[in-house]
């Protein structure tokens, strides 16, 4: 079981409140975990990433364990406390725009 | 009896007004989607229930919104926007080839006569249309691939396609304008366009009489008769008696030609409005003083309306998407502002009622009779 916490425009868009947990089989990697919070809450398909090149959207970050995944290869493996749940995945929105 | 809903779309946020026939006393419901922009509301002409709205940041992205209560509830449907094969390019500001990308939703028109088809202009210009009420979005790409796509330019708010006219009379007619190409229209439902742009004139583009290359700020027309369009372009306001084919400039008596927004009242196709805006430099309007503008001869003779509307210190801008009129017997007229004022007024422009004050940037207001 993986944590997120998405971004407070996301919670609203996802009508969840606090963190979501996803289910990722094997070992998480951002794609994956993203993969899986899109087939939950296909409301944010395309928010997160582009539809088509599945890039990230340029003002989304990741972060895990306090560290920046935002630039990491989408297929990076997360840390082993994301893994195993005792950490959250963090989808931030960047602080951008005054 | 009859009742009005007046859609509002700002900076952060849609609201939705409502007042009985009387227009007097309005409640507003919102902000729905709360921080983000919102482009433009519209509600289906076939099902005045069903509503869209275009919402968008730069954060996250497109999103379309349905309603099939009025306004009451939402929820978030399709917002895959993906253009018909390879996009190609059109010209950057620089004069350079830039790839076509998609930015946002800019206007969104439903159907005269199914609630479950909508046409989406967006941003890099193109059309898209839904016929499952939202869900899946589709390009007609006959527009975006008009031998004269890779010379479009971007407006200085992007290259967007902010107009969409669906001809009551002739099913497969549609008028559309972009920022800055110009006016096209499709005879045949979208498939194939052409440019509709002769006699435009504008200063700012190396040939003043351009195929394509104007910067149309907002076209209208009066449903009884689709072959008269009225068009407010980044300078002049213009008028074409058939259906686009051919131009004349009717900016007649008007203090500045420059402005956003232009309409026609619901029931005397020769009666029009515009808001001039002192320059496109200075996006207020002229004086301070924010006054609409009325022709009741289709234009050439213009008296301003001021009852009402602040007359002294005002420097707000009327965005294109901004202004609207009612079908009620007298006429409503109703208009937002970049200062956040919804004005309103009940007797088709003589006297204006601010009906809020204090909301974000207005973007958008539209406007539903509601029997």
């Amino acid at each position: 079981m993986i944590r997120v916490l998405l971004p407070a425009h996301l919670k609203t868009l996802a009508r969840v409140s606090g963190e979501v947990q996803v289910d990722v089989a094997g070992q998480p990697t951002i794609v994956a975990v993203l993969d899986a919070i899109e087939a939950s809450y296909p409301m944010l398909q395309g928010t997160i990433r582009d539809h088509v090149t599945q890039e990230r959207r340029p003002f989304v970050r990741f972060f895990a364990c306090e560290e920046d995944y935002s630039l990491e290869p989408p297929d990076t493996p997360l840390p082993s406390a994301v893994a195993k749940g005792t950490e959250p995945f963090l989808i931030v929105g960047a602080m951008a725009g005054g | 009896m009859s009742s009005v809903r007046l859609l509002v779309g700002t900076r952060k946020g849609a609201f939705v007004l409502t007042s009985d026939g009387k227009r007097e006393r309005w409640d507003v419901s919102g902000p729905h989607f709360a921080g983000w922009e919102v482009y433009h509301m519209k509600g289906s002409p076939a099902d005045p229930q069903r509503l869209y709205a275009s919402q968008s940041t730069g954060w996250f992205g497109q999103l379309i919104q349905r309603s099939n209560d009025g306004g009451k509830t939402w929820e978030p449907v399709g917002n895959k926007f993906v253009y018909d094969g390879e996009p190609g390019t059109h010209m950057w500001y620089d004069g350079t080839p830039h790839p076509w990308k998609f930015a946002r939703v800019w206007h969104l028109e439903p159907s005269l006569t199914d609630p479950d088809t909508v046409y989406a202009g967006v941003e890099d210009a193109a059309l898209f249309r839904t016929t499952d009420a939202g869900i899946n979005w589709e390009e007609l790409p006959g527009l975006r691939t008009h031998n004269s796509g890779p010379s479009w330019h971007p407006g200085a708010g992007g290259m967007c396609l902010h107009t969409i006219i669906l001809d009551p009379k002739h099913p497969d007619r549609i008028f559309i304008a972009i920022s800055a190409a110009g006016a096209f229209r499709s005879d045949d439902a979208g498939k194939t366009w052409k440019p509709i742009n002769h006699g435009l004139k504008s200063e700012g583009i190396p040939n003043p009489n351009a195929e394509v290359g104007h910067c149309v700020h907002r076209i209208a027309m009066h449903k009884s008769r689709p072959n008269v369009l009225f068009m407010q372009k980044h300078w002049d306001v213009m008028r074409s008696d058939d259906s686009g084919d051919s131009w004349r400039e009717v900016s007649g008596n008007l203090p500045t030609d420059f402005g956003f927004p232009i309409d026609v009242h619901a029931h005397e196709p020769e009666t029009i409005y515009v808001v001039p805006i002192k320059s496109d430099s200075e996006h207020f309007p002229p004086d301070g003083k924010l006054r609409v503008y009325r022709s009741k001869s289709g234009g050439n003779e213009w008296e301003p309306l001021t009852k009402g509307l602040p007359q002294r210190d005002c420097y707000v801008n009327v965005l294109r998407d901004a202004m609207t009129v009612d079908t009620l017997d007298s006429c409503g007229v109703y208009f937002g502002t970049t200062g956040g004022q919804v004005y309103g007024s009940s007797d088709a422009g003589d006297t204006w009622t601010p009906i809020v004050r204090d909301f974000p940037a207005v973007l958008s207001v539209e406007v539903q009779t509601l029997s």
